[in-house]
């Protein structure tokens, strides 16, 4: 076996290298920057270009960063190693393996939906594909983003009226960037002021410095005392809900912006006033068609509904496995431990 | 039904009791009679009976949506809900058709019940092709008898009030009992005469608070008056021209469930209505509320059971006498009306007069409150003398003072998937105490933690769990949870011996090792010491 599964995470022997390792290693090649794939400690780290700020950002000033292009090889010890686009946050990448004629690919996290927030998805031909299962149930399937966005305004625009401000809650990394990109308008603005929370602004900042196009936004904390935030919107990262930091907001509306808003149990234990469907991994009907066009004989199954997928593939002749991870899905782990900083 | 689906959509969604009211009063002012006769039926909690076994309606859905059994079921077990399960499963509608809300409901979904299965079947293919998204939802809910709105009964009459100008008492009034979905019962609910009301009907119940602060803030005890709390069925005793009505809380007509109570009403003089509490009683003290249960859960009630359980009427308010009503009277003079009416219906009565617990001070009260167990009641309840009998909940007269609760120490052992709000997370938990260093299950509870611990529970579950039997999965035993019941009673029928009623989580102690919970000998001590 080119990979395998090891305490420390996914390990090529051949090339001596961990690919999103759970514990710290000596070289670790990274999908890319979320918490539950990124992890600190490791001595060296290879990661796309596209998201080194990010990860910079994730990892420290100290962390041993090496940066390659999408489709770029590298030679680890014989093992030719290169990355490609994911589409799913900015920088996340696939990394396809090959050894003695054996190609294998793990895909990290990713979606084949439109995001003009990073490089679209790209489908590489492998033998053994690792795939990621986080919305793996035929329930999920995704509406076009354009009818969520335009749902999104609607409310705004409502709240706008009545004086309220409207909080977004929004995974602090890829998420939060991907509504902002959705509520820029043709001239380059948005329909009102938007403000972030500390956690979102440094990381719309370094979208920003990667030249991803954002409305313009405030950091909410900057604001004076008694500022008034009325009609406008607030982009805060789930695990500011019940804060003390919102009371600043006065009696605002809160949304959530997550994949989960597709069951209507998810929504109401959210006790938010609207859940957006909106998800950075792939929906039911492209999780299948993806594992199809990589032409994989082999398909391993990491986070998510493993088990579900798994057997359908099999049931379809298709050599399955579910395989074990610390990969949790970020939209699951909001814990200060797995990596999501706090600051307001 | 687009309208409809919206509203459900609009009241479903907030958590704002406000934009609820707003969005059902912009329904109420424009809809048609026939199609808001039917959305205050819904609105209000009432549901046509189950018309199609869900299993046969998944194995329908799962035919269209091309997939086998078991991925269906691993769907389920996501969404928690089967109506909602079956609408996202389904493909897009591929005739799409607005019909009125009243139209699906009188001809497609009240006739099912008596199509053969082939017929229903085609039926539902036929409705599931022309209706999309939540529309789809609401119409599952409806034919598998589900739908149920996040809006109280007086969230309802607010709105119909707001969009008709008819006070919410009258409104409240005309919809207690059985209340027909037609576009007249409709146009009549709304009328402005409002001299119509049928006589059967009971009064709103008057409801009273959750005592907050301390007693001293309620002014001088001198001005109130105490009873104790049952645990019963709350009910309103209508005689009126010559015939007899007891009408649960619930707005459920239970006169058949009750025949000695009937039966004692005959004593009434014509004209009254006696707010009470339905209590199983036998030898001056009230049985369980188990034993009401067994009552209340038999079709036909044989004499044995009526020997075994029986029941009486303790009567705490009078709200009509020889047809006057006297909701706008103090209840110092209602009260002693209400004696003088008990007295003279004594003979052969099955009513008894609710006591006054006698405090002149505050301390007495707290005294008092301290005997309530010991007088198999639930509590205190504290009435202030000149109150009026008000509609609905209203702060200020009337507050109920339940005693505390017992607590104990035990330890998660089991977990289930809940379901609505919380499906997709582990949220039923069965805990155990130890005994001879085993532990033995005591209770279930569902309820008493945040979202924030629900959620880092279920992540915890998913990951230590040792065995799963279907949807029930067994766990490490780590964590200890502090629960709270409102009594116990000897069980043979549990293992432990013990069934504990109104299990609730009040913390989860996580500074306690499993070890140190509670043990069996603990609850058999709360046994003894309750009888
Ligand atoms: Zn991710
Ligand atoms: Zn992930």
């Amino acid at each position: 076996m080119l990979l395998r599964i090891t305490d420390r995470g996914l390990y090529c022997e051949a090339g001596d290298f961990y690919i999103d390792p759970w514990q710290p290693v000596d070289r670790a090649v990274i999908t890319h920057a979320h918490g539950d794939h990124a992890r600190w400690g490791s001595r060296h780290y290879l990661a796309s270009s596209e998201g080194r700020r990010v990860l910079r950002t994730r990892l420290g000033a100290d962390a041993s960063i090496q940066s390659v292009d999408y489709g770029e090889r590298i030679d680890m010890g014989g093992v030719r190693v290169s990355l490609h686009p994911a589409g799913h946050i900015l920088g996340s990448a696939q990394i396809r393996v090959e050894h003695g004629g054996e190609v294998w690919v793990v895909s990290g996290d990713y979606k084949t939906d439109p995001d003009p927030t990073c490089t679209p998805f790209e489908v590489v031909r492998c033998h053994t594909f690792i795939t990621e299962s986080t919305f793996g149930l035929p329930i999920y399937r995704w509406q076009p983003q354009s009818e969520v966005f335009a749902e999104m305004r609607e409310w705004w625009s409502a709240n706008a009226k009545a004086e309220r401000a409207s909080i977004v809650y929004a995974y602090a990394l890829g998420k939060a960037q991907r509504v902002l990109a959705g509520l820029l308008d043709a001239d380059g603005g948005a329909m009102g002021p938007i403000y972030t929370h500390g956690a979102v602004e440094r990381l719309t900042r370094d979208y920003r410095d990667s030249g991803i196009a954002l409305p313009h936004t405030h950091h909410a904390s900057e604001m004076p005392r008694g500022h008034d935030f009325g009609g406008s919107l607030v982009i805060a990262p789930p695990s500011a809900a019940g804060s003390t930091w919102l009371r600043r907001f006065g009696a605002a509306s809160p949304a959530f912006a997550s994949g989960w808003m597709q069951i209507r149990g998810a929504r109401r234990r959210r006790a938010v006033d609207r859940g957006f469907v909106l998800s950075d991994h792939v929906d039911w009907p492209a999780l299948l068609s993806t594992i199809e066009a990589t032409g994989a004989e082999r398909v391993w199954v990491t986070h998510g509904f493993r088990e579900p997928v798994v057997r359908w593939l099999l049931e379809r002749g298709i050599d399955a496995l579910s395989i074990a991870s610390h990969w949790e899905g970020e939209e699951e782990v909001e814990s200060p431990a797995a990596g999501e900083e706090i600051v307001a | 039904m687009r309208r409809f689906a919206q509203l459900f959509a609009e009241v479903d969604r907030t958590t704002r009791t406000n934009e609820k009211v707003d969005a059902m009063t912009a329904y109420f002012a424009v809809a048609d009679p026939a199609d808001a006769a039917w959305a205050v039926y819904f609105l209000s909690g009432s549901r046509p009976k189950r018309l199609i076994p869900v299993r046969r309606l998944s194995a329908w859905a799962l035919e269209i949506a091309q997939i086998p059994e078991w991925l269906f079921d691993e769907c389920y077990d996501a969404v928690g809900d089967l109506a909602e399960t079956i609408s996202l499963l389904l493909p897009p509608a591929t005739s799409y058709t607005e019909r009125p809300l009243h139209e699906w409901i009188e001809q497609r979904v009240l006739g099912l019940a008596k199509l053969g299965e082939e017929a229903q079947r085609d039926s539902i293919r036929e409705s599931w092709s022309a209706l999309d998204g939540v529309e789809r939802f609401v119409w599952n809910k409806l034919i598998t008898g589900g739908f149920r709105v996040g809006v109280s009964h007086q969230l309802v009459v607010r709105a119909l009030s707001r969009a008709s100008g008819i006070d919410e008492g009258t409104i409240a009034h005309r919809l207690t009992g059985h209340w027909k979905p037609t576009a007249n019962a409709y146009r009549a609910l709304l009328a402005a005469d409002t001299s119509d009301a049928d006589r059967s009907r009971p009064y709103p119940f008057y409801l009273a608070y959750a005592l907050e602060g301390p007693l001293e803030e309620l002014g001088d005890a001198s001005e109130w008056q105490l009873e104790w709390k049952w645990d019963g069925i709350r009910s309103q005793l209508i005689r009126r021209d010559g015939k007899n009505y007891l009408w649960s809380r619930g707005d459920e007509l239970v006169t058949d469930r009750f025949p000695e109570i009937a039966a004692a009403a005959e004593f009434l003089p014509d004209g009254t209505v006696i707010d009470g509490e339905i209590m199983p009683w036998a030898n001056d003290a009230p049985l369980p509320f188990a034993q009401l249960q067994r009552r209340i859960g038999r079709t036909k009630l044989g004499p044995k059971i009526l020997a075994d359980v029986p029941v009486v009427l303790i009567a705490y308010d009078l709200l009509e006498i020889e047809g006057r009503d006297l909701r706008g009277e103090p209840l110092s003079s209602r009260r002693a009306q209400l004696a003088t009416a008990i007295a003279n219906a004594r003979a052969e009565s099955r009513f008894l007069l609710s006591s006054i617990v006698h405090a002149t001070t505050w301390d007495d009260a707290r005294d008092a409150h301290g005997r309530a167990r010991a007088q198999l009641a639930e509590g205190l309840m504290l009435k202030r003398l000149d109150s009026l009998y008000g509609v609905g909940r209203r702060k200020g007269g009337w507050w109920k003072w339940k005693v505390q609760p017992f607590t104990v120490d035990a330890v998660m052992v089991y977990a289930q998937a809940g379901h609505g709000r919380r499906a997709s997370l582990h949220t039923d938990y069965t805990f155990a105490v130890w005994r001879d260093g085993v532990l033995v299950p005591i209770a279930k509870a569902y309820s008493g933690l945040t979202d924030v611990e629900i959620r880092e529970l279920d992540g915890w579950i998913r990951r230590n769990t040792k065995e799963k039997f279907g949807p029930v999965r067994h766990v490490e035993p780590v964590h200890v949870f502090e629960l709270a019941f409102e009594g116990i009673q000897a069980s043979p029928r549990h293992k432990s011996g013990v069934a504990v009623r109104f299990p609730r989580i009040l913390r989860w102690r996580k500074d306690k090792p499993p070890a140190e919970a509670d043990t069996l000998d603990t609850l058999q001590t709360l046994l003894r010491e309750q009888s």
